[in-house]
């Protein structure tokens, strides 16, 4: 076998390889800054309760429309948004921080949406919710995909320097301006939009792997917010073109491939990331003058 | 209180789009504490305080721990309510108050580095959204020369020490350009060197007729540099010139009325008549 049938020759071969490929690379473009603002943030965590509580909305959209693009998307974006802006409410107006009251909603939606799945429709169906058919994309999904992406990334413009300064000093942030609160807001609401795009293709609970992995590798190898958001876009990138050859070349489903070879990049990352990797830490250099 | 004020123009460095105190509006109430009481689930922090702050006023507040003067400061941001009274400070925009929180909230591991933290002083120029232009970048150059952070641009804010950080801070405030600087506990836990260089800063805001609250712990230092200091112990116990108000009598006072947090304390009912003042 040589580079072109190991590289090329799936994608020039195959139109549902190419589908996958450009969604894929949408996907990239939005989760990179989302997931590392999140990671910033300290809300790891949240993307991956956001992708649960999407879950009955998608299930609700499946139920009254079968696998229907558009009632899915509409039934995630309004279960995700619930979620945000109730746990974001209770937040605010009672002594609970933000992670508990999230915990809550998202684990009443969670199984809120398993019993919805289960009431009909058979465990290949749950499947799909869950995992995802990044090998089917039709046009109507591809485009859904990118224009959340290009929304994404202009909000993100927008609302960099709020988002960024209510990461670094949210004290400051409230001292001057009250932009903070809504700037919360928005942000989750592009958590949930992005995560929607990347359930059609990779399933609600690994739609969160593609925006955190590449995230969280992307932190060992830049000291600079900028270079660290162009370099989770990169990865993530990077490891859906790797995942989609694995999963062709290997049969395997091409979902967890993705995740799986993101993954393993972050592995490597760890072990030997330049910014406060293991092997960095264990034998730095002789110490400096000054 | 306008005494050592002279309507000169040797610090019009200033800005033009400012509005500097003028002539007339020295003097005047900038801030003022209406019966204020502010306090945390019922329970008062600080009790019953009234007065007035005239603009240019350089005030120590002073007070045991626990005695209600954090809780002041934020209550003046707005971020504690009052449970009773209020707090006047309608003649200035939100973005004439600057505050330097005790403990700021710098997350310190996020990857931006000093000139970008900086540089988020110029808030009000900028907004959200308006660029940095030439002059403002020559301004964050003087900035951070004047907290002696020259050349420190491009470090990692995570590389800072403590020093350097409250020094970083400091050129924040500079660019905040406001007329009323809240300072709460700023010179704790810095070197002689750091504490000199700051409080410049501190007399130089008091020589450009702003005002300048600061929570302040080392009585030495405010008896040197602040004219005018609040005693606080919950209620107000002295506030007037500092030589006067830090005397033992009311410091021992203060001690004594700083008593702990009662959960059976009864309703607080004002008697009439005694507030008048």
């Amino acid at each position: 076998m040589n580079l072109y049938e190991l590289f090329i020759a799936p994608f020039a071969e195959f139109d549902f390889m190419r589908r996958a490929l450009v969604g894929v690379f949408a996907l990239a473009v939005g989760a990179g800054p989302v997931g590392v603002l999140l990671m910033l943030r300290r809300m790891s965590l949240t993307g991956d309760a956001m992708a649960h509580a999407i879950l009955p909305g998608a299930a609700l959209g499946f139920l009254a429309a079968g696998l229907n693009l558009f009632a899915m998307t509409i039934g995630g974006l309004v279960a995700g948004f619930t979620v945000a802006l109730g746990a974001g409410a209770v937040a605010r107006a009672t002594q609970m921080k933000e992670d508990a009251a999230l915990a809550a909603f998202y684990l009443v939606s969670l199984a809120l949406g398993v019993l919805l799945v289960s009431l009909r429709g058979s465990n290949v169906d749950l499947l799909h919710v869950l995992f995802g058919t990044v090998l089917a994309l039709d046009d109507a999904t591809l485009l859904l995909i990118v224009g959340i992406s290009s929304v994404s990334l202009l909000v993100l413009a927008v609302l960099w320097r709020p988002l960024v300064l209510e990461c670094v000093d949210p004290g400051f942030l409230r001292s001057v301006s009250r932009a903070g609160a809504p700037t919360h807001l928005v942000f989750l609401m592009l958590v949930v939009l992005n995560l929607v795009g990347g359930f059609h293709a990779l399933g609600t609970l690994l739609a969160v792997g593609l925006m955190m992995l590449p995230a969280a590798t992307a932190r060992f190898w830049a000291r600079d917010l900028n270079v660290m958001v162009l370099l989770a876009s990169l990865i993530a990138a990077a490891a859906g073109v790797a995942g989609l050859l694995v999963s062709y070349h290997l049969g395997a489903p091409s979902g967890p491939a993705i995740i799986l070879v993101a993954g393993a990049g972050y592995a490597v990352s760890v072990l030997i990331g330049p910014v406060g990797g293991l092997l960095p830490r264990l034998m730095p250099g002789r110490h400096l003058e000054a | 209180m306008s005494a050592h004020h002279h309507p000169t123009h040797e610090h019009d460095h200033a800005h033009a789009h400012l509005a500097r105190p003028t002539a007339e509006d020295r003097g005047a109430t900038v801030l003022a504490f209406r019966d204020l009481t502010l306090g945390y689930d019922r329970h008062p922090a600080v009790h019953h305080l009234h007065g007035n702050v005239p603009e240019g006023e350089l005030l120590a507040i002073c007070g045991p721990n626990g005695a209600g003067k954090s809780t002041l400061l934020k209550g003046v941001m707005g971020a504690v309510r009052p449970l009773a009274g209020g707090i006047d400070l309608t003649r200035l925009p939100r973005q004439e108050v600057a505050y330097l929180p005790q403990a700021a909230e710098v997350d310190r591991t996020f990857p931006i580095d000093v000139y970008d933290l900086v540089a988020t002083g110029l808030w009000r120029r900028t907004g959200l959204f308006g660029g940095v232009g030439r002059a403002d970048r020559a301004r964050i150059g003087e900035a951070l020369a004047s907290v002696g952070l020259a050349g420190f641009e491009g470090r990692p804010i995570g590389t800072l020490s403590g020093g350097q950080m409250q020094r970083a801070l400091f050129a924040r405030l500079l660019l905040q350009d406001a007329r009323l600087i809240l300072l709460d506990e700023p010179f704790t836990a810095l070197d002689a060197g750091t504490v000199a260089d700051l409080l410049a800063l501190v007399r130089r805001w008091h020589g450009e007729g702003r005002t300048v609250l600061a929570v302040l712990h080392d009585f030495e230092l405010v008896r040197r540099h602040f004219p005018r200091t609040l005693l606080l112990a919950r209620s107000p116990v002295a506030w007037g010139p500092t030589e006067e108000v830090l005397v033992d009598d009311n410091l021992n006072r203060a001690r004594r009325m700083c008593e702990a947090w009662d959960e059976g304390a009864a309703v607080c009912a004002p008697i009439v008549g005694e507030r008048a003042a």
